[in-house]
C-alpha cells in the first residue's frame, strides 16, 4: 500500500514539474491540446523553424513567434463538454 | 552496432550561418571600446565596429555546438567588462567572458537547470539581466522561470547563486524584460496569460475574455527570494516589452508593444498609450494597424530614446516627457509619451546603437546593415504624435496616425555585411568556363532578394591598369635607402632591355639610375644602407649612393641564369651550372665568395631568403636544378655552399621561396620553403632553421602554368603570391592561423612584386600581357566572393536553362499587393476590400519609394508573383520579367523536353490561385507551359491545365512530364491546347513536395513522410511505389546519389541517406514485374520494402538544396548543400577505412579536450533528432587548430601521431574537396 502511495506522489510529483505528464484518466483533449501546446513551443524555440514559417507566411519573425504563443492558449480548440 | 555503416561522410562548413538570432552590444574587451556579439545558429561571433571606418570587421566566431536561442550582456557594479550570458538548449546556463588578449571565450560558469532541447518548460528562451548586472532571469514560454543572482567574491570573480525559482503553471509569457529600478530590489516583468480557466471552459467564453498581464516579479535580496509584486491587465495584444530607464535616468517602468499600440506602464504611474502611425500612400491600406517588432532603448547624458521598428521597416523614434514641478525641474512622473517616424530600415532581429554614433541593425532576412547617425530627428518636420491625443485604453474610439514614409535623414548606411539569409535554392554550375565551378544562389526575402553568384577567391582592388610600349617579362620594385618606407623605382625587364620608372605624383620614367637599360634584368635589390643592385645576364651592377657603379662581370662564355638577392647577399647561377655567392662586408662593397659550387644540372632557379632580424645573413639558399631536385645549400661562413639536404620532385621547380610565415602549429613564425613547379604544382615544406631539413611537404595543383612564386606582405603580414594559370596568395587565415591558399579574383598575372607607396601601403605590381597593373588585397577574412543581382520577389526556385547559361527564377511572395493592382491604385482607381485612401491620392505621381528600403505596400490575401531571367554571366542583370496575375503565385518549376513534340524543350510552370499557406487552401491550380524563345531570353505562352491542387513537384521525365499534385504522382504529355493526362498514382500518404528520377525510377519526397521509390512501368503504363521509410522526415530537399540511393534534408535541420535495399531494387527492375509489385503485400501499413539508413547527422541549419557535384577543378564529388539561414557545407565521403577510424578517434578526443562552451554534449547535439550515423563532424575535427599546443600534443600522443601529421590530414581533407 505504501508502495502504491509513493508511487502516486512520485506521479503527482512529476507531473507538477513536467507540463503534461500523463495519467490513467487523459482525455484525448488534454493530450491533444498538450501536443501542439509541445509543438508550438518547439516551433518558437528553434530559430530556424521560426525563420522558416515567417517566410513561408511572409510576416516577420516576431509576429510569427507572437502568433504561436497565442495559438498555445487554445491549440485544439475549445474544450469538451464534461460529465464531471 | 549503431554507429558503424558502410558509408562514412565527413560534414564540412563552408560558409557559416549569417541569420543573426540575437545581437547584443557591450564593452566586451574590457576597453572603452564597444563590441557586438551576434548569435547565428551554433555561432557566437564578436564583431568590432570600426567607426572611423565606417566599418564591422569579425574579431572572432566561436562553434558552441549547440543552439543559441537568447543573448544578455551584464556588468558587475565597479567593474569595466561585461560579461556575456548565454541561454542555449543544453539545459544549462553560461556566463561566458571575453579574453581579448588571446582572443577567446573563456567560460565561467556553467550551471544545470533542466533538461537539454528546446522544450516548452525548460527556460532558455527569454533572457533577461538587471540593468545594475546584480541577477539575471532565464525563462521558458511556458511556466518556468529561473533567477540567478550574480555577485562577485573576495577575490572579485564573479559568483552565481542557485537558481531561484518564480514558476507560474499553466502561464504562457510571450515578452520579459528587466525593469531600472536603481539600486533597489530587482524587478523583471512579464507578459503573462494565464489559460487555466480557457482548458475548463467549454462554452469558450473564458477565452473570450482572456486578458494579459503585466507582471512584475521582485528579487528580495535580503530575503534571497522572488515574489510576484504587481500584476495588472494591459492590451491583448502585447507581445513585446521595452525597458524604460530608473533611479536617476527617468521613470522606471516598460514600454508595452501590441498592435497599433505603444502604452507606458509602471505601477505608481498612469498608462500613457500612442498609436502606431501608419504609412500614408496610393497603395496603403489606410485600415491596417501594425505592430512593433523590435526595437532599442538609448541613454545619452540625461536623457533617452526609444528607436521602435513596425513591421514595414519603419522606425520610430519614442520619447517621455516629465511633470515639471514649478521651479521647472523635473519630478519623477510621466506627462506624456511621444512618437514621430524617424526613418526606415530593413526589418531586423536586433538593432544596436553604438555609443560612437552607429546603428547596427542585424536584418531578419539579407545584408546586415551598419548606419552612421547623422542626427537624432530633434528638429525635423515630421508630425509629432503624443498621448494627449490618445486614450490608454487602445479599445475606446481613436483617430489613427498617419506618416509619409520619405529617404533617410537620420542614419547614413556606411557598411553592409553580406548575409546569404535565406537561400531558397542553389545550383552549382561552371558556366564560365573556369577551373572551378560557381554557386549560384537565390536568396533573400520580398524586394531585397538577390541572386548570387559565389566564387572561391580574394577580392582584389585594382588601382593602377596602363598600358605598355611592348610585353615586358618582370617587374621589380625597390626603394633607395634601407630605412625609405617606400618604393622608389618600378624596373621593368624586357627581352632586349630595361626600362625604370619612379613612383611619385606621377609614374615617369628616369634614365639616371645607374641601370643599365640596355639588357634584360633578372634581379634588383636595394642593397646594404643606400645602394642599389641590378642583376643581368651578362653581370651584376653595384650602384653606390654617391652614383658609383661596380660591375661585376660574368665569366667568359657564360651568363647568369638565375638569381636571388637580399639586402645583404647575392646568389647567381651560371649557365655551366655554378653558384658564385656574394656578401656584403662591412665597407659596403659585395665580396664574392672565392669557391663557387658546382650543380650537377642547369639551375632553374635559386631563392636566400630575407635576412633574419638581428642577423648579417640567411643562412639557407635554395637551388631548383632541372633534374627536379632542390637542394638547400648552407650559406655559415663555416660550411658555406655545403649541402644540407635535397628533396627530389616531381618535375622541375619553376621558382623558389625561403619565406618564414605565421604558423598555427608552432604558434609563432616558422620558416618555410614554397617550391613551385614547370608543372603548376605548389609545394610548402617546413625548412628547419638549424639543420636545413625539410619536412612535412603540402602539395596544391595551382594550374596549368609554370608556378612562379613572390613574397608579398598582405595586411600586416607576409604572404606568398604564387602565379600560375591563375593567381594565388598563399597566407595566414586571420582566426585560426592556419595555411589557406586561395585564388585571387583577378586576371592571370605574369610576374609580380610587392609594392609600397603612400597612396598604396600594401600592393602589388605585377604584369598582364602588355599592361602594369597595380593591386592591393583589403580582406583576408571572406574567401567566397559574392556578386548579387536584385530579384523581385522572395525567390522560391530556380531552374536552368538546359544549355544556355539563364536562369529562370520563380519569385512569388505572400499578402502583397501585385504590380498591377498596385499601378490601379497609383492611378486612383479604388479597390472593393477597404484600399481607398482618397486622401492620399492626389494628382497620383509622387516619385515612388524604392521597395528595397521600404517593401512592398501589403495586402491581405493577395499575392505578387513573376518568373525572372537572370543572366549572371554576360549582361548580369534580370533581362526578362514575367508577372503573373489573377492572384496567382508560382509553386513549381521545371524544363521539359516531349518527346512528342521531337524533344523539343519547354517550360512548365505550375501555379496556385488565392492559396492561403495555412492551413493549406487555393481556389485552383494551373500548369502554364511556355516555349523558349531567342535562346532562352524570352519565353511564349502556349497554354495552361487545370489541374486539382498546386503542384509543387515538377519534372521531365522520358520525354514527358510527371507532376506531384497533392499526393498522386501524375504523367502529363503536351497536346495542342493542354496537358494530356496518361497515368496517375497514389504515391505518397500527405503532399508531394520533390522529385527525382534516374531510369524508371522516380524517387518522390513527401512533406512529411520522408522519401518514397516509385517504378514506372512503360508497359503496363503504371506508377507503382515500392519501397518507402520508415522514420517520418519533414522532407525540404532531396537528391539522388545514385541509382538506389537518396540524400536529403529535413525541416529539422537533418542531413540524411537512405538506400534501397539491392533485392528490393532489383525486383523492382524486372522486366514484367508489374503485377507482382502491385499484387506485393504492404509491409506495416507501407510499401512492401523499407529503406535503409546509411546516414544521419543534425546540421541545425534547415536544408533547401542538396545536390552531388565536384567544387574544386580535380576534386571528388561531394554532397552540397545549403541551409536556410545562410549556411553552405558539404558531406565528403570516406574512402578507407583508416581514415575513418583516425578521425572518430580524433572526433572522440576533441568531444572532451575541447568540450562545446555553452554545454551541449557534442554527441548528443548531432543527433539531436535521430542518433548521428555514419558521419563525422568535420567543424569539430577543425577545432584541433585551435586548442593550446599541450592539448594538440597530448591528443596526438593519444592517436599516436605528430602534432603535423593530424594538422595536414584535417587540413588535406578540407583542401582536396573544398576551400
Amino acid at each position: 500500500m505504501a508502495d502504491k502511495l509513493r508511487t502516486q506522489q512520485q506521479l503527482e510529483q512529476l507531473q507538477a514539474r513536467y507540463v503534461g505528464t500523463g495519467h490513467a484518466d487523459t482525455t484525448k483533449f488534454e493530450f491533444v491540446t498538450n501536443i501542439h501546446r509541445d509543438s508550438l513551443a518547439s516551433y518558437i524555440g528553434h530559430p530556424p523553424l521560426l525563420s522558416y514559417m515567417a517566410i513561408g507566411l511572409g510576416e516577420p519573425r516576431e509576429k510569427v513567434r507572437a502568433m504561436l504563443i497565442e495559438k498555445m492558449v487554445q491549440p485544439a480548440g475549445k474544450p469538451p463538454v464534461g460529465e464531471d | 552496432m549503431a554507429t558503424t555503416s558502410s558509408m562514412f561522410m565527413y560534414a564540412l562548413t563552408i560558409q557559416p550561418p549569417s541569420a543573426i538570432t540575437q545581437a547584443i552590444l557591450g564593452q566586451f574587451a574590457g576597453t572603452k571600446e564597444q563590441q557586438i556579439i551576434t548569435a547565428s545558429g551554433s555561432l557566437l561571433t564578436i564583431h568590432r565596429p570600426d567607426p572611423q571606418q565606417g566599418k564591422v570587421a569579425t574579431i572572432l566566431t566561436h562553434d558552441v555546438f549547440g543552439i543559441i536561442r537568447s543573448l544578455a550582456a551584464f556588468r558587475l557594479a565597479g567593474s569595466n567588462k561585461d560579461y556575456v550570458i548565454l541561454g542555449s538548449d543544453s539545459g544549462r546556463i553560461t556566463i561566458l567572458e571575453y579574453v581579448a588578449a588571446s582572443n577567446k571565450f573563456n567560460r565561467l560558469h556553467l550551471e544545470t537547470f533542466g533538461k537539454t532541447g528546446i522544450r516548452r518548460v525548460i527556460p532558455g528562451q527569454y533572457l533577461t539581466v538587471d540593468p545594475k548586472g546584480r541577477a539575471c532571469l532565464i525563462a521558458s514560454v511556458e511556466k518556468n522561470k529561473l533567477v540567478y543572482v550574480l555577485n562577485r567574491n573576495a577575490q572579485a570573480e564573479l559568483t552565481i547563486s542557485s537558481p531561484l525559482e518564480a514558476h507560474k503553471p499553466q502561464t504562457l509569457v510571450y515578452a520579459m524584460t528587466a525593469l531600472d529600478v536603481g539600486y533597489e530590489n530587482p524587478v523583471f516583468a512579464a507578459l503573462e496569460v494565464d489559460y487555466t480557466e480557457v482548458d475548463q471552459d467549454p462554452t469558450g467564453q473564458a477565452f473570450e475574455e482572456l486578458e494579459k498581464h503585466l507582471v512584475y516579479y521582485e528579487l528580495d535580496l535580503g530575503l534571497n527570494h522572488v515574489v510576484r509584486r504587481w500584476s495588472e491587465p494591459v492590451d491583448r495584444t502585447a507581445s513585446i516589452l521595452f525597458q524604460v530607464p530608473g533611479g536617476t535616468d527617468g521613470p522606471s517602468g516598460v514600454l508595452v508593444c501590441g498592435v497599433d499600440n505603444i502604452t507606458y506602464r509602471h505601477s505608481n504611474q498612469d498608462p500613457f498609450r500612442v498609436a502606431i502611425p501608419r504609412r500614408r500612400g496610393a497603395t496603403e491600406n489606410p485600415e491596417r494597424k501594425r505592430s512593433i517588432i523590435c526595437g532599442v532603448m538609448h541613454k545619452m547624458r540625461g536623457a533617452f530614446f526609444f528607436l521602435l521598428q513596425s513591421e514595414d521597416g519603419d522606425l520610430f523614434k519614442v520619447t517621455l516627457d516629465m511633470v515639471e514641478d514649478e521651479s521647472g525641474q523635473m519630478t519623477g512622473e510621466v506627462k506624456r509619451l511621444k512618437i514621430k517616424y524617424f526613418d526606415t530600415v530593413p526589418i531586423a532581429t536586433s538593432l544596436c546603437i553604438l555609443k560612437s554614433g552607429f546603428l547596427f541593425v542585424a536584418t531578419e532576412t539579407g545584408n546586415h546593415h551598419f548606419y552612421q547617425f547623422e542626427k537624432l530627428g530633434d528638429d525635423d518636420n515630421e508630425t509629432e504624435f503624443d498621448s494627449d491625443s490618445f486614450p490608454a485604453n487602445s479599445k475606446e474610439p481613436y483617430e489613427p496616425a498617419y506618416f509619409h514614409p520619405r529617404g533617410a535623414e537620420n542614419v547614413n548606411l556606411v557598411d553592409s555585411i553580406e548575409s546569404m539569409n535565406p537561400i531558397m535554392d542553389c545550383k552549382i554550375a561552371n558556366l564560365t568556363e573556369e577551373d572551378a565551378p560557381q554557386i549560384y544562389t537565390v536568396s533573400g526575402t520580398g524586394a531585397r532578394s538577390t541572386f548570387r553568384t559565389l566564387r572561391h577567391g580574394l577580392e582584389v582592388n585594382d588601382i593602377v591598369d596602363s598600358d605598355l610600349p611592348s610585353v615586358p617579362s618582370a617587374v621589380w620594385t625597390t626603394k633607395l635607402k634601407r630605412e625609405d618606407e617606400y618604393d622608389a623605382y618600378i624596373v621593368l625587364s624586357f627581352s632586349n632591355g630595361t626600362l625604370v620608372l619612379s613612383i611619385g605624383e606621377t609614374v615617369e620614367e628616369v634614365t639616371d639610375t645607374g641601370f643599365i637599360s640596355s639588357a634584360p634584368t633578372l634581379a634588383v635589390q636595394q642593397l646594404g644602407e643606400d645602394a642599389l643592385l641590378q642583376v643581368h645576364p651578362r653581370g651584376i651592377r653595384h650602384i653606390q649612393a654617391n652614383g658609383r657603379v661596380n660591375e661585376w662581370p660574368a665569366p667568359q662564355h657564360r651568363t647568369i641564369v638565375a638569381a636571388s638577392t637580399n639586402e645583404r647577399q647575392v646568389a647567381v647561377a651560371l649557365s655551366s651550372g655554378e653558384i658564385v655567392y656574394f656578401e656584403l662586408d662591412v665597407d659596403g662593397s659585395l665580396a664574392e665568395y672565392d669557391e663557387r659550387r658546382e650543380m650537377t644540372g642547369t639551375v632553374t632557379c635559386l631563392s636566400l631568403g630575407e635576412v633574419p632580424e638581428g642577423r648579417v645573413r640567411s643562412q639557407f639558399l635554395a637551388v631548383g636544378c632541372d633534374d627536379s631536385t632542390v637542394r638547400i645549400l648552407s650559406l655559415d661562413p663555416d660550411s658555406t655552399l655545403e649541402n644540407k639536404s635535397v628533396q627530389a620532385l616531381t618535375s622541375a621547380p619553376s621558382a623558389l621561396s625561403i619565406m618564414s610565415m605565421i604558423d598555427a602549429t608552432s604558434g609563432g613564425s616558422t620558416l618555410y620553403l614554397h617550391i613551385g613547379l614547370y608543372s603548376g604544382v605548389y609545394l610548402r615544406t617546413v625548412l628547419d632553421e638549424v639543420t636545413g631539413e625539410l619536412s612535412d611537404t603540402r602539395t596544391r595543383f595551382l594550374g596549368h602554368k609554370p608556378a612562379k612564386l613572390f613574397r608579398v606582405s598582405v595586411m600586416g603580414q607576409p604572404a606568398v603570391l604564387a602565379l600560375s594559370s591563375r593567381p594565388w596568395l598563399g597566407y595566414a587565415d586571420l582566426q585560426t592561423k592556419a595555411f589557406m591558399l586561395t585564388p585571387l579574383s583577378t586576371v592571370s598575372l605574369e610576374w609580380a612584386w610587392n609594392f609600397t607607396s603612400e597612396q598604396c601601403p600594401e600592393g602589388m605590381v605585377g604584369i598582364h600581357g602588355q599592361s602594369l597593373r597595380i593591386l592591393s588585397i583589403d580582406r583576408l577574412d571572406n574567401n567566397l566572393l559574392q556578386h548579387s543581382i536584385p530579384l523581385a520577389h522572395t525567390p522560391r526556385k530556380m531552374l536552368r536553362h538546359p544549355s544556355e547559361a539563364l536562369y529562370y527564377i520563380i519569385e512569388s511572395d505572400n499578402n502583397v499587393l501585385p504590380s498591377d493592382v498596385r499601378k490601379k491604385l497609383q492611378n486612383g482607381e479604388g479597390l472593393s476590400n477597404g484600399h481607398s485612401d482618397s486622401k492620399a491620392v492626389v494628382n497620383g505621381h509622387k516619385p515612388e519609394l524604392s521597395r528595397e528600403e521600404f517593401g512592398y505596400p501589403k495586402g491581405d490575401r493577395y499575392w505578387a508573383s513573376c518568373i525572372q531571367i537572370v543572366d549572371p554571366i554576360g549582361e548580369k542583370t534580370v533581362i526578362k520579367q514575367i508577372d503573373l496575375e489573377n492572384n496567382e503565385a508560382a509553386t513549381a518549376i521545371a524544363a521539359v523536353s516531349f518527346a512528342s513534340q521531337d524533344d523539343e524543350t519547354f517550360l512548365v510552370l505550375a501555379t496556385g490561385k488565392d492559396m492561403i499557406v495555412s492551413p493549406r487552401s487555393w481556389s485552383s491550380a494551373y500548369l502554364y507551359v511556355y516555349r523558349f524563345q531567342d535562346d532562352g531570353k524570352d519565353l511564349e505562352f502556349i497554354h495552361k491545365t487545370e489541374i486539382e491542387a498546386p503542384a509543387l513537384g515538377l519534372l521531365a521525365f522520358q520525354g514527358r512530364l510527371i507532376v506531384g499534385v497533392g499526393n498522386k504522382l501524375t504523367i502529363y504529355d503536351l497536346g495542342m491546347r493542354q496537358l494530356l493526362r496518361k497515368c496517375q498514382a497514389e504515391a505518397v500518404p500527405n503532399l508531394i513536395v520533390g522529385l527525382q528520377t534516374q531510369g524508371s525510377r522516380i524517387v518522390v519526397s513527401d512533406v512529411q513522410d520522408s522519401v518514397f521509390y516509385v517504378v514506372y512501368k512503360q508497359n503496363d503504363n503504371l506508377l507503382i511505389p515500392f519501397c518507402d521509410d520508415s522514420i517520418p522526415r519533414w522532407t525540404t530537399c532531396s537528391a539522388m546519389v545514385d541509382y538506389e540511393t537518396a540524400a536529403g534534408g529535413d525541416k529539422f535541420g537533418n542531413l540524411w541517406l537512405v538506400r534501397c535495399p539491392s533485392k528490393a531494387s532489383e525486383e523492382a527492375d524486372e522486366d514484367g514485374a508489374a503485377a507482382h509489385l502491385t499484387h506485393e503485400r504492404s509491409y506495416l501499413q507501407g510499401a512492401p520494402n523499407r529503406l535503409e539508413q546509411m546516414c544521419h547527422y543534425y546540421a541545425q541549419d534547415i536544408p533547401t538544396s542538396i545536390q552531388k557535384t565536384q567544387l574544386v577543378a580535380g576534386g571528388r564529388d561531394v554532397l552540397f548543400w545549403t541551409g536556410l539561414q545562410g549556411t553552405l557545407g558539404v558531406l565528403v565521403p570516406f574512402v578507407s577505412r583508416e581514415d575513418v577510424d583516425f578521425f572518430q578517434s580524433l572526433e572522440q578526443h576533441l568531444r572532451t579536450e575541447d568540450s562545446p562552451l555553452a554545454g551541449r554534449d557534442h554527441l548528443i547535439y548531432r543527433g539531436y533528432y535521430v542518433p548521428v550515423k555514419g558521419v563525422i563532424d568535420g567543424d569539430l575535427c577543425e577545432r584541433y587548430m585551435l586548442l593550446p599546443n599541450d592539448k594538440k600534443q597530448s591528443i596526438a600522443g593519444e592517436l599516436d601521431r605528430e602534432v603535423r601529421e593530424i594538422e595536414r590530414k584535417i587540413t588535406d581533407l578540407r583542401n582536396r574537396v573544398a576551400y
